[in-house]
C-alpha cells in the first residue's frame, strides 16, 4: 500500500456541501410557493388602486391608474415582478397605515420577539427545576401534582388560562396591569422596548405567564422523561460507585446529557409558540404581530396581511433551514436519512 | 365467534376494565357526547330560536348566586340567553366541527399517504416534499392564516353562514400531513410483506391492493391519531373561534362563547366565561387521556414530530 494523496475535497465535504444545497434549494422553493399563495390572495382580493386613491375617483381614471401600476399585465408577469419586489423588501402599502408594510410589521416585531423572551425565561426556569425533580423522586407527591398538571395542562387553550390570570390578578385582586405594554423605551431609534421600566416589566408578567403555560406541560413531561433515561444509564452508575457528590452526579453528570433532546425540541416549539401568541396577544391586547394580523383581518387590510404572509413565511423557512443544517453538521445520520 | 364475542375477549377489553381512568374519561366522554347529539331535547332552551331570547334576561348570574334566576341555572349570556343550554349547543357545534375535520383530514392524510408509500419513486416525493412544507409551518399557523383569507374573500355575512363547513375544512386542511406521514410509514412497513406480495402474484391490480390489503393493518395507528387528532380538531375551533375568525356569536361554539364572556369579565360576569372553558377544559381533558390508553395499549409505531 502506497501513500496516496490526500483529496483536496474528501467525500464527507462534498457529501456536506450537496445537503447543504439541497436544502436549500428547497427552502427557496417553499418560498416561491408562499409567496404564489400570498400574490394569489392579493391578486384576487387586494385593489391597489384603492388603497391608492380611496374610492372617490372615477372608473375611466381608475383604469389609467391600473395600467400605469401593470395591473392589467398578466399574471405571471405581475407575479414575477411581486417576487422581484418582495426580495428587494418591498412588501407593497399597508392600506390603513398608509406606510410600507413591512415597516409596519417591522414597528410591531419588538413586542412579539420580547414577550418571546420572557415567555422562554420562564419556561426555563421553571420547567427545569420542575422536570429534574420529578425524574429523581417520581413517587414523591410533588412529582405526582407535577405530571397530573401537566396532563390536564395540555387540554386548557391559552386565551382560557390567560383570562383566568386576568380575571384574579386585574379584575379580584387588582395588582397586574391586564392589557397593552405600558411604559416603554424606543432604543436603537426602532425598538420599543418595555424591558427598561418598571411598569414594561409589569405588563410582561401575565402574558409571558400564559404563554408559557401552554408549553409548561410539554417541557416538564421531556425534561423528566429524557432526565429518568439518562440516570438509567451505566456511566451515570458508576458515578455512583465512584461515591461522588449526589448534586454533582444529578446536575452535572446526568443534566448536561439531557440538555440535547431539550434544546432540540425547544427549536421546534419556538414557531409554535410564535403561532399562539396571536392569541396570546389578543387577550392582552399586545401590541404585537398577532394583533396587528387580526386587526388587518378586521379592517381587510389584505396588502399587510399578505405581507405578514411573506414574513412569516421567510422567518419559518430560515429558521427550519438553519436548525436543519446544523444538525446536518453535528449529526451525520440526518444527512444520510435525507439523502435516500 | 361472532365480533361480538371476539371483541368481549379482546385484550383491548380487558385493559380497559382495569384501567380506571380510560372508564371514567369514556363514561364522561360518551354522557357529553349524548348531552350534545340531543340538545334539541335536553337544553331547557332552543338558543337557536331568537323568540325565546330576551335581552332583559341578559348576564343573569347563576341560579345559587345573589340576583340568580331559577329559570336559568347558569346564568345568562351577554344576549339573555340560558348559558346552560347554549353551552349544550355549543358543544355540539364543536364536537361536529372536531369530528367532521377528522375525517375529512384522515381521507385526505390517508390517501396521500397510501399513494406515496404503495408507489414510491416521484410521486412519493413530490407528495412528502408538500407534506414537509407544511409541517414545518405550526398547523395553528395554517389555520389562522387559512381562516382569514376565507374572511377576507367570502365576506363577513358569508362567511359567518358558511362558518361549519369552512372551519371543518380549514382545520382539516391545517392538520392533516399527521396521517400522511404515518400512513405511509406503515404502509412502508407492510407492503414488502408476504401477504402483499401473494396478492400481487395471483395477478390484482393496484387498486385492490391498496384499499383491501394494505389499507386495513395500518389502521390501528390511524385510529390511535384520530383520538389526539379529535382533542386538537376541538382546540383549533376554539382558538379560531376566540380569535373571531370562526363560528359567529348567533350560533356559538365553546370557544365563541368565551369569547363573548371575556368582554365582560371586567364587569365582573365571570360565569360566561368560566363554565363554557371549564366543558372546553373536560372535554378535550377526556378525549386525551383516551388517547393516551389507546396509545399504550395498542403501542403503534408512530411518527413522532
Amino acid at each position: 500500500m502506497g501513500i496516496r494523496p490526500a483529496p483536496a475535497i474528501s467525500t464527507r465535504e462534498i457529501c456536506m456541501l450537496a445537503f447543504i444545497t439541497r436544502r436549500i434549494i428547497q427552502s427557496i422553493l417553499v418560498m416561491l410557493v408562499i409567496s404564489l399563495v400570498g400574490f394569489s390572495i392579493q391578486h384576487q382580493m387586494g385593489d391597489p388602486v384603492r388603497d391608492l386613491v380611496g374610492e372617490r375617483v372615477t372608473p375611466a381614471e381608475r383604469e389609467i391608474i391600473r395600467d400605469r401600476l401593470g395591473l392589467n399585465d398578466p399574471f405571471y408577469i405581475q407575479y414575477f415582478r411581486f417576487v422581484m419586489k418582495a426580495c428587494r423588501g418591498d412588501l407593497g402599502l399597508s392600506f390603513f397605515y398608509k406606510k410600507p408594510a413591512l415597516e409596519v410589521i417591522l414597528r410591531k416585531a419588538p413586542a412579539t420577539i420580547e414577550l418571546v423572551i420572557v415567555t422562554s425565561i420562564i419556561l426555563i426556569f421553571v420547567s427545569i427545576p420542575i422536570g429534574i425533580y420529578s425524574a429523581i423522586y417520581p413517587r414523591s407527591w410533588f412529582s405526582r401534582i407535577a405530571i397530573a398538571g401537566s396532563t390536564i395542562g395540555v387540554a386548557v387553550p391559552v386565551f382560557l388560562t390567560a383570562i383566568a390570570l386576568i380575571y384574579l390578578f386585574s379584575v379580584e385582586l387588582n395588582w397586574l396591569p391586564s392589557y397593552g405594554r405600558g411604559e416603554t423605551v424606543t432604543v436603537w431609534g426602532f425598538w420599543d422596548t418595555g424591558f427598561l421600566t418598571l411598569d414594561g416589566w409589569l405588563h410582561l408578567i401575565l402574558p409571558g405567564i400564559s404563554l408559557s403555560s401552554i408549553m409548561l406541560p410539554l417541557f416538564i413531561r421531556m425534561i423528566r422523561a429524557e432526565m429518568m433515561e439518562v440516570l438509567e444509564t451505566d456511566y451515570i452508575k458508576y458515578a455512583w460507585a465512584k461515591g461522588l457528590d449526589r448534586r454533582r452526579v444529578w446536575f452535572v453528570h446526568a443534566f448536561k446529557n439531557t440538555l440535547l433532546p431539550v434544546i432540540t425540541v425547544f427549536g421546534v416549539q419556538l414557531g409554535i409558540m410564535f403561532a399562539f401568541t396571536i392569541l396570546t396577544e389578543t387577550v392582552f391586547q399586545w401590541q404585537g404581530m398577532g394583533f396587528m394580523f387580526l386587526e388587518a383581518v378586521e379592517r381587510s387590510d389584505t396588502s399587510l396581511l399578505v405581507a405578514y404572509l411573506v414574513f412569516v413565511g421567510v422567518i419559518f423557512v430560515l429558521v427550519n433551514t438553519v436548525v436543519d443544517i446544523v444538525y446536518g453538521v453535528v449529526n451525520p445520520m440526518v444527512r444520510i436519512a435525507g439523502a435516500k | 365467534m361472532s365480533a361480538w364475542e371476539r371483541f368481549r375477549q379482546s385484550y383491548l377489553l380487558h385493559s380497559f376494565k382495569r384501567d380506571p381512568i380510560a372508564v371514567i374519561s369514556f363514561v364522561v366522554l360518551m354522557a357529553l357526547i349524548t348531552v350534545a347529539l340531543s340538545a334539541p331535547v335536553v337544553a331547557p332552551y332552543n338558543t337557536y330560536d331568537a323568540a325565546t331570547i330576551d335581552i332583559m334576561d341578559a348576564e343573569i348570574p347563576p341560579s345559587w348566586m345573589e340576583g340568580g334566576d331559577r329559570r336559568f341555572s347558569l346564568g345568562t349570556d351577554i344576549q339573555g340567553r340560558c348559558l346552560l343550554s347554549t353551552m349544550i349547543y355549543g358543544l355540539r357545534v364543536s364536537f361536529l366541527i372536531g369530528c367532521g375535520a377528522v375525517v375529512v383530514q384522515a381521507l385526505i392524510g390517508i390517501l396521500v399517504g397510501l399513494f406515496s408509500g404503495y408507489f414510491g419513486g416521484r410521486t412519493d416525493a413530490l407528495l412528502m416534499r408538500i407534506t414537509d412544507i407544511q409541517f414545518a409551518i405550526p398547523y395553528l399557523i395554517v389555520a389562522i392564516f387559512a381562516s382569514a383569507i376565507f374572511k377576507l374573500a367570502f365576506g363577513v355575512g358569508r362567511y359567518e353562514e358558511l362558518a361549519v363547513p369552512l372551519l371543518i375544512i380549514i382545520i382539516a386542511v391545517s392538520h392533516w400531513p399527521i396521517y400522511a406521514r404515518t400512513v405511509r410509514a406503515s404502509v412502508l412497513g407492510e407492503k414488502n410483506k408476504e401477504y402483499v406480495e401473494a396478492a400481487r402474484v395471483i395477478g390484482l391490480s393496484h387498486r385492490p391492493i391498496i384499499f383491501r390489503h394494505i389499507l386495513p393493518n395500518t389502521m390501528t395507528p390511524v385510529l390511535v391519531i384520530s383520538t389526539i387528532q379529535v382533542a386538537e380538531a376541538v382546540m383549533s375551533e376554539a382558538a379560531l373561534s376566540f380569535l373571531g375568525l370562526g363560528m359567529p356569536i348567533t350560533k356559538p361554539s365553546l370557544g365563541s362563547l368565551i369569547r363573548s364572556g371575556f368582554e365582560y369579565i371586567f364587569s365582573g360576569s365571570w360565569w360566561i366565561t368560566f363554565f363554557p372553558g371549564a366543558l372546553l377544559v373536560i372535554f378535550v381533558l377526556v378525549i386525551l387521556l383516551l388517547g393516551d390508553w389507546l396509545r399504550d395499549v395498542l403501542n403503534p409505531r408512530l411518527y413522532k414530530g
